[in-house]
Order: C-alpha cells, then sequence, then structure tokens
C-alpha cells in the first residue's frame, strides 16, 4: 500500500527588493532551470511555482498557501510543516492565500482530501532548505563552518555563543545557492507540528470582517441574479423583461444561453428583477423522475450489461457452492451540496483584461475555461481566491464564475453573480442518486464469495474504489457496474461515491455477520488477517492499520460494555489514504432510536494540528450522519423537490451527535482528513438502530423509515 | 426612492432603498457591513442573526421600514475589538471551520446569555438550533457557549 507520495521537490531563491529573501517551491512538476521566484511579492509566479516563502530583514516569515481554504484547514497546516522546519516560532509566522495568475497555471486546488499528504515533503523541504541557507549566511558572516552553527526559533548561533537573528542575514542568504540536500527534523524534535494551532482567520471570523466570495464588493460593481431552466431537460424559448426593467434599480437585462441575467444596482433588487421576468421553456430532453430513476436502476441491477471493475476467482461457483447466500440491496438519493454560502463569483471583463474574484476549488482550470469562452488569452486572467463558505465539492465547478463572467462580458461592467438559496439547491451538481446490490456466499462458517453490483445516475464508482476492502479479504470477488445516462448535472460530493457505499457496505456486514452468528468486530479482524502479507499490489488499505484503528475504536467505545439501552453499531473504513473505525451509540427515546454519540478511532499517521484535525473528523461525522438521516432529494419530470431549508432538512444542534476522536500515535506520513469520517458513518448508526430495533435500514435518507419518521 | 433613518452599532445612517428591502441586504450592499450573512432568505439558517433591541431577529425577514426606528447591532458592533466573552470563547475553542455561519451563531449566543447567563445544555440546544452549521461544528458551538457562559459567572 503506498500511503507517502514522493514527488522531486523544485527549490529556487530570489533576493527582494528591499531586502529579505523569497523562496519558491515547485513540487507538483519540474522547474525550468532559468525560472526564478520574483524580487516582488506583488508578482508572484504561481506559473512556475506552488508556494512561497518570504522573510523579511525584521525576521517575518510569510508564507503565501499553496491551497485554497474551503474550511478543511490547510490555510493552517500547511504553514506549520514549514514553520517546524525552518525552526521559527509560529507567532512570527504570516499566512497568506496564494493568488492565481498567469500562463500554464500548477495544480493548485482543494480536492480529495491530498493537500497535506501532496504538500507532507515539499513542505518541509522548503523550510528546511531556508533554514539551512540562512545558516550558511551567518556561517560566512562569522567565517566559520556551517556544521558549527545552529538555528533555533529563528535564531542562528555559533559555537562561541555569538547569535543572529534570521532576519540579520536573510538577504545574503537570498544570494547563495539552494543546497540540493537537506537534513529534515526527526519527529520526536517537533515544536509545532503536532500541537494545537487555532485556524488563522478565526480572529477575523468572529468580527464579520469581509473574507467570503460573497463579501467582495468594489465601488461602481453591479449585481446579477440569474433566471434558470425550472426543469432539468429544459430551453429557453423566450422572455419578457419588461416587468423586470421596470423595477427602479435594474440597470439591464441580458441572456446568456438558456438562461436570464438581471443586472441591477444591488442585490435585493436583481433577485427582485428576476422574479419579475416572464420566461416560456420548451421541452427539448424529457424531465426525469424518482419513480423513474428507481424503476431504471433496479432494472440495472437486475438485468443490466455491468461494466467488470474488478474481478478475483470465481464468484458463480462460489456461489453455486455456498452453504447460504445473503444479498441485500441499498438505496440513495440525488444530494445537492447546500455550502452554506451560495455560489457566487465576481468578475470585470474588459478590453484590457479579465478580473476575477470568488470562491473556487479549482482556481486554476476556471480561469483556463473562461479565456476560452471569451476568446481571450490566459495572460489576461487574473484569477484572486476568496475563503469559501464551504465546498464539499460543488465548488470544484466553475460554472458560476463562467456565469459572472460571460454576464460582465455582455454588460460591460463589474458584476457579482449571486445565487439565491433555490438556485443553488435547483441548479446543482449532485451527488449522485445510487444503488447498491451485495452478494456473500457463505460455506462452512466463512465468507467465500462476494458480488457487488453498483447502478448509478450518471456515474460509476472511480478506479480505486475496487480495490478498498473487502478486495483481497475473499478469494472470489466480483465489482461491477452501469449506470443510467441523464440530463440530470452531477459532479462529486464529499467522498464520492465511497460517502454511501461505504453506508451501504458496512450495514451489509454488520448483517452479515448477525446470519453467520459472528461479532461484527472479530468477523473484519479476521478477514483483515486474509490480506495480511499480500503481494497483490492494487489493494489500496493496510490490514494491519485498519486492524489497529478498529481495535483503538473498540477499547475507546466501550464495545460490549454498555448500560442496558445503549445500542452500539460498528463500521471501519479505508478511502482517501486515511483507515478510520467508528462505533455509534443509541438509544430508544419515545420509542424512537436516537443518535448520541460516534467514538471514532483514525490512522492519519502524523497529525499535524490536532486541533484542526478533530474538527475535520467531527465535521465528517456529523455530516455523515445527517445526510444519512434526513437528506430527502429527488426530481419530478426534471423539477427538483425541494428548493430550500424549509422543505430540505439538514442536520441542527439538537440532533448533532457528540463525537470522540482517537488517533492512532505513530510517525507515519500525514494522510488526509477532509473526507474519511464521512462515509462509513451513516452506517455506524444504521448498526447500532438495527441492534435497538431489530430492523435493518436499507434506504436513505433514513428518516423516512417507519422506524424514525 | 424612500430614505431611511436607521441606528446600526451605535451610529446613525440614512440610506436609499425600497420599502420591501429586507434589512440584511441594506446592511451588506449600502453600508458594507458583511459580516452578517445570507444563507437561505426564509429564515431558515440564521445566518442572517442581528441584534434588534437587544433581541435576536433574522434580517431576511425584517424590512429597512419595520427597522427604521429601532436599535440595530450587528457582529462588527457586538464589541470594538472581538472581545466580547462570546467572541472570545469561539477562539479559545477554535470552533469555526468554513467560518461562514459564526457570526450568526455568535450573535444568537450572545442574546442568549445576556438574557439568560447560565443556561442548560437544552437551553443552549433550544436556543441555537435555529442556526445551521453546514461543516457541522456544532459540538463546538456548545462547548463555546458554555465556556462564555462560565467567564460571566
Amino acid at each position: 500500500m503506498n500511503t507517502s507520495y514522493k514527488r522531486r521537490t523544485f527549490i529556487k531563491a530570489s533576493t527582494l527588493t528591499g531586502g529579505g529573501l523569497l523562496l519558491g517551491v515547485n513540487f507538483m512538476s519540474s522547474c525550468k532551470e532559468d525560472v526564478k521566484p520574483p524580487v516582488d511579492v506583488a508578482n508572484l509566479n504561481f506559473k512556475d511555482f506552488n508556494a512561497f516563502l518570504k522573510i523579511s530583514p525584521e525576521g517575518y516569515v510569510t508564507i503565501f498557501s499553496p491551497n485554497p481554504e474551503i474550511g478543511q484547514g490547510v490555510k493552517t497546516s500547511m504553514p506549520m510543516i514549514i514553520a517546524e522546519e525552518l525552526d521559527v516560532p509560529w507567532e512570527k509566522v504570516h499566512v497568506v492565500q496564494g493568488k492565481l495568475d498567469n500562463e500554464n497555471y500548477q495544480r493548485q486546488v482543494a480536492g480529495g482530501s491530498q493537500s497535506i499528504r501532496h504538500g507532507w515533503d515539499p513542505l518541509r523541504k522548503t523550510g528546511a532548505t531556508a533554514k539551512q541557507m540562512l545558516i550558511q549566511a551567518a556561517a560566512n558572516k562569522w567565517e566559520v563552518d556551517a556544521s558549527d552553527c545552529t538555528a533555533s526559533g529563528g535564531v542562528i548561533s555559533n559555537k562561541a555563543g555569538d547569535k543572529l537573528n534570521y532576519g540579520e542575514v536573510v538577504t545574503e542568504a537570498a544570494s547563495l545557492e539552494v543546497p540540493e540536500e537537506v537534513t529534515l527534523k526527526d519527529p520526536k524534535d517537533y515544536t509545532i507540528i503536532g500541537t494545537d494551532v487555532s485556524n488563522v482567520d478565526i480572529d477575523e471570523i468572529v468580527v464579520g470582517k469581509p473574507l467570503f466570495g460573497l463579501d467582495y464588493k468594489v465601488a461602481g460593481m453591479a449585481y446579477a441574479s440569474v433566471m434558470r431552466p425550472p426543469a432539468f431537460g429544459n430551453k429557453l424559448a423566450s422572455y419578457d423583461d419588461s416587468a423586470a426593467r421596470s423595477i427602479s434599480g435594474v440597470q439591464d437585462v441580458v441572456q446568456i444561453g438558456d438562461k436570464i441575467a438581471v443586472v441591477a444596482d444591488n442585490t435585493w433588487t436583481a433577485i427582485k428583477g428576476k422574479n419579475a421576468l416572464k420566461a416560456i421553456w420548451t421541452i427539448d430532453t424529457k424531465g426525469e423522475s424518482t419513480s423513474d430513476h428507481d424503476r431504471i436502476l433496479n432494472g440495472l441491477l437486475d438485468k443490466g450489461k455491468m461494466e467488470v471493475f474488478r474481478e478475483d476467482g470465481n464468484v458463480e461457483k462460489a456461489f453455486a457452492d455456498a452453504d447460504e447466500i445473503l444479498e441485500r440491496t441499498y438505496d440513495s438519493p440525488f444530494l445537492p451540496h447546500n455550502c452554506l454560502e451560495p455560489m457566487n463569483f465576481f468578475a470585470s471583463v474588459t478590453a484590457e483584461k479579465i478580473k476575477l474574484v470568488g470562491p473556487i476549488q479549482t482556481p486554476a482550470r476556471t480561469a483556463q475555461t473562461i479565456a476560452k469562452d471569451l476568446g481571450r488569452d490566459i495572460s489576461e486572467v487574473d484569477l484572486e481566491m476568496t475563503r469559501m463558505g464551504g465546498g464539499f465539492g460543488r465548488r470544484l465547478y466553475g460554472d458560476f464564475a463562467s456565469e459572472a463572467a460571460a454576464i460582465s462580458n455582455e454588460v460591460k461592467k463589474p458584476i457579482q453573480v449571486v445565487f439565491t438559496r433555490e438556485d443553488d439547491m435547483t441548479d446543482g451538481i449532485y451527488r449522485p442518486a445510487l444503488k447498491y446490490r451485495f452478494k456473500a456466499g457463505i460455506k462452512d462458517g466463512k465468507l467465500t464469495a462476494y458480488h457487488l453490483k453498483e447502478a448509478g445516475v450518471n456515474a460509476n464508482m472511480y478506479g480505486l474504489i475496487p480495490n478498498f476492502f473487502p478486495a483481497g479479504a475473499v478469494e472470489n470477488y466480483k465489482v461491477e457496474g452501469a449506470k443510467h445516462t441523464s440530463n440530470i448535472t452531477i459532479g462529486a460530493w464529499r467522498a464520492p461515491f465511497t460517502n454511501f457505499l461505504a453506508s451501504a457496505e458496512q450495514s451489509f456486514f454488520d448483517e452479515l455477520s448477525e446470519v453467520m452468528g459472528v461479532d461484527p468486530i472479530q468477523m473484519r479482524l479476521d478477514l483483515l488477517d486474509n490480506v495480511k502479507g499480500t503481494d497483490d499490489e492494487r489493494i489500496q488499505y493496510s490490514a494491519e492499520r485498519m486492524q489497529e484503528v478498529i481495535k483503538l475504536a473498540v477499547a475507546k467505545s466501550g464495545w460490549g460494555k454498555q448500560a442496558s439501552g445503549v445500542h452500539q453499531g460498528f463500521v471501519a473504513y479505508y478511502c482517501h489514504n486515511t483507515h478510520v473505525a467508528q462505533v455509534a451509540n443509541v438509544e430508544m427515546e419515545d420509542g424512537k432510536p436516537v443518535v448520541k454519540k460516534v467514538v471514532c478511532a483514525v490512522d492519519c499517521g502524523i497529525v499535524v494540528n490536532p486541533l484542526g484535525a478533530l474538527n475535520q473528523i467531527e465535521g465528517g461525522i456529523v455530516d455523515g450522519v445527517g445526510h444519512a438521516l434526513y437528506g430527502d432529494f429527488g426530481f419530478e419530470n426534471g423539477v427538483p423537490t425541494a428548493k430550500n431549508f424549509d422543505k430540505y432538512r439538514l442536520i441542527r444542534m439538537k440532533e448533532a451527535p457528540v463525537v470522540e476522536t482517537h488517533f492512532v500515535q505513530n510517525n507515519l506520513s500525514p494522510t488526509g482528513l477532509g473526507e474519511p469520517s464521512l462515509p462509513p458513518a451513516g452506517g455506524a448508526i444504521a448498526n447500532a438502530i438495527a441492534k435497538a430495533t431489530g430492523k435493518r435500514l436499507y434506504k436513505q435518507p433514513y428518516i423516512n423509515s417507519e422506524l424514525l419518521g | 426612492m424612500p430614505s431611511y433613518k436607521l441606528s446600526i452599532n451605535g451610529e446613525s445612517k440614512t440610506v436609499e432603498a425600497s420599502e420591501d428591502t429586507p434589512i440584511l441586504w441594506v446592511l451588506r450592499d449600502q453600508l458594507n457591513l458583511v459580516g452578517t450573512k445570507y444563507g437561505c432568505g426564509i429564515a431558515q439558517c440564521g445566518a442572517c442573526t442581528i441584534h434588534m433591541d437587544g433581541n435576536p431577529i433574522r434580517s431576511c425577514q425584517l424590512t429597512v421600514a419595520q427597522v427604521e426606528d429601532k436599535k440595530i447591532t450587528t457582529i462588527e458592533g457586538l464589541s470594538a475589538d472581538g472581545s466580547h466573552p462570546v467572541q472570545e470563547a469561539w477562539k479559545k475553542i477554535d470552533v469555526p471551520q468554513c467560518g461562514y455561519c459564526q457570526a450568526g451563531q455568535i450573535m444568537t449566543a450572545a442574546a442568549l446569555l445576556d438574557n439568560n447567563p447560565s443556561p442548560s445544555d437544552t437551553e443552549i440546544k433550544n436556543a441555537m438550533n435555529g442556526n445551521i452549521c453546514r461543516c457541522g461544528t456544532y459540538n463546538r458551538i456548545l462547548n463555546a457557549v458554555k465556556e462564555a457562559a462560565s467567564t460571566l459567572s
């Protein structure tokens, strides 16, 4: 299993005009020989580098944070890594969100829980490189050997006891050759990594400073509210904007593809203008309904032509030989993302340049798309990323940025597109509806065959997933899938596919253990024994690490030792390079099962920022539990069945379980936390509810079941 | 366009707006006080919470005309420098993830503690239940409200 991510890191140095050192680091692709960081931080060339480290003559360190911040904490944790190896006090470190401007963009993305995993080696190397250059500069000044000097807390010392602050030698350091080899710290010497560090933006968040895309304002800007097709499959035939135009403050109305944008002095007027539009829509492709999807996906599971994703042994023969077979089908709905900050983007398109500002998880691709759409050169595009009020995958797609650019281009003024909650929920790029059918064969008390079929709207699981557990643990194993092509737009939603597959799979294993008359945890540990020492390189997870995290969850949750009336459900899952195990506690209140607590054990290697890490784990579990319980969404002739929080239920404080998290302590390279705790959480509560009520749940949202509703 | 004289964070402000404009949008678009957030527009998420004469209200529901002679406090006016006990508790507990809902959460919590300086867990949850946190920081919010309450006693 490959956890560590190794790639050559390229570091270059420049002396800043006015003094100071600027290191540019490129860890995603190779650096051209002659490329250097700029001499002014106003011109950071993210085309050539992913991140920058500046040290001023006053000893202040600025880290230009490479990856967009969506609430996952990397704007805090990535700089912590640099500060550790650079050996400066954390208080002297200032973090700035990197801008994106220029030609061939490097990969600056938030998604897939990969920021820390990819950044671990390069960021450490960057800090250590800067430190070594500073030591060398001090050694040169003292005319001693660098090996006779040490650095700590921003101060360099020599054997004679002389001291120099980093700031005092920073300009000399900048002109030195960048060392190829540097020594990294031993984890036991860490003073920053592994300590609790607060969110770097917290002071600004609690006083309401303008941080988010929707908060961005410039003098003279206008606001746009866009009328969108009411049903998927609709086309715009014609519209009447006379009522909209008569509203005081409405500046213009323009058509953008199949949408109509009202441009106004302020957001409220733009929304009023949009509501006053009269549009005629035609059906271009038939609007689909949830009942259609249900029927079609069931049909695919029953007899659809499937694509095989992985096949070991011979499941059909094993089923024929089996003593007992268990087959179960699990259902999930489409889900909107519902970032609390609705989609929005600012664009100012002029003859000279295109200025874009807003919340986006994929700034590079978005800028390129807009340049191409408007027939402009990428060098004319300037994109500034704001903090995001949630991403969850929705902001990977720059459709809203393209909208803003198109409108600005039409009306020739700077505008901000604002989605209402209704726009956001109905013009979505949804988590697709998926069904899973599991079939297990048992012979002589052992699991001998495992067959998983997936039926999805517009998508099937990505290639790594068939190599997650139980691949390698069952001799006869087959995973296959089919999809229905639909006009409903779907896309990535926090922990794509695993966000439902894990719940379904973990529920299935729980029921399987019951049918086999074995303890679900012992069954899991035994299956994992089958995988130990495997030479199958396709296997993604580690049996040892999974067993360890299960044992930790068991120990911390008091599994099997609860008072009567406390029912526990167990799950264990690997995804996004991290292993988790969870135990959910459910109690009956007024005849209904209530989720009280989830204990989670996590192996993510070194925990860079425990305070931030805990927030991610808890958030993922609340997210997973909340959507499994309440997320109810569908379509009626292409029209979404809910469009705001009066009809669509998100989990609230009274329903959120207490979460207790425990990390496996090891010094392995860190892996991500943005997604891993979410996927199995729905399964944990389903398994606990099964204990509490004697009944199994097969369809999300669980609130629609008679057990809970 | 009619003109309205408003009292916002102790300052007198005059704005021109259509009568039906929710005070939320006047604050954000005309007074440049963007701390108060838009999340749903139908008083379901709480991101727009402000204080009106000391009481927590959803600013997406009251119009500029309806608040003309009231004392309005927004997150920007809760303290001069982020030192309100609720804000301090939020920092101590490191509550936020994305941070978008937090101004509304803080305003609801501050109003609760003004009325009830030592609420029970149940009272806190009842008061805060109208504020959605999509990132799921509810446990930390609860702990932060309790922390703030403990500093008041």
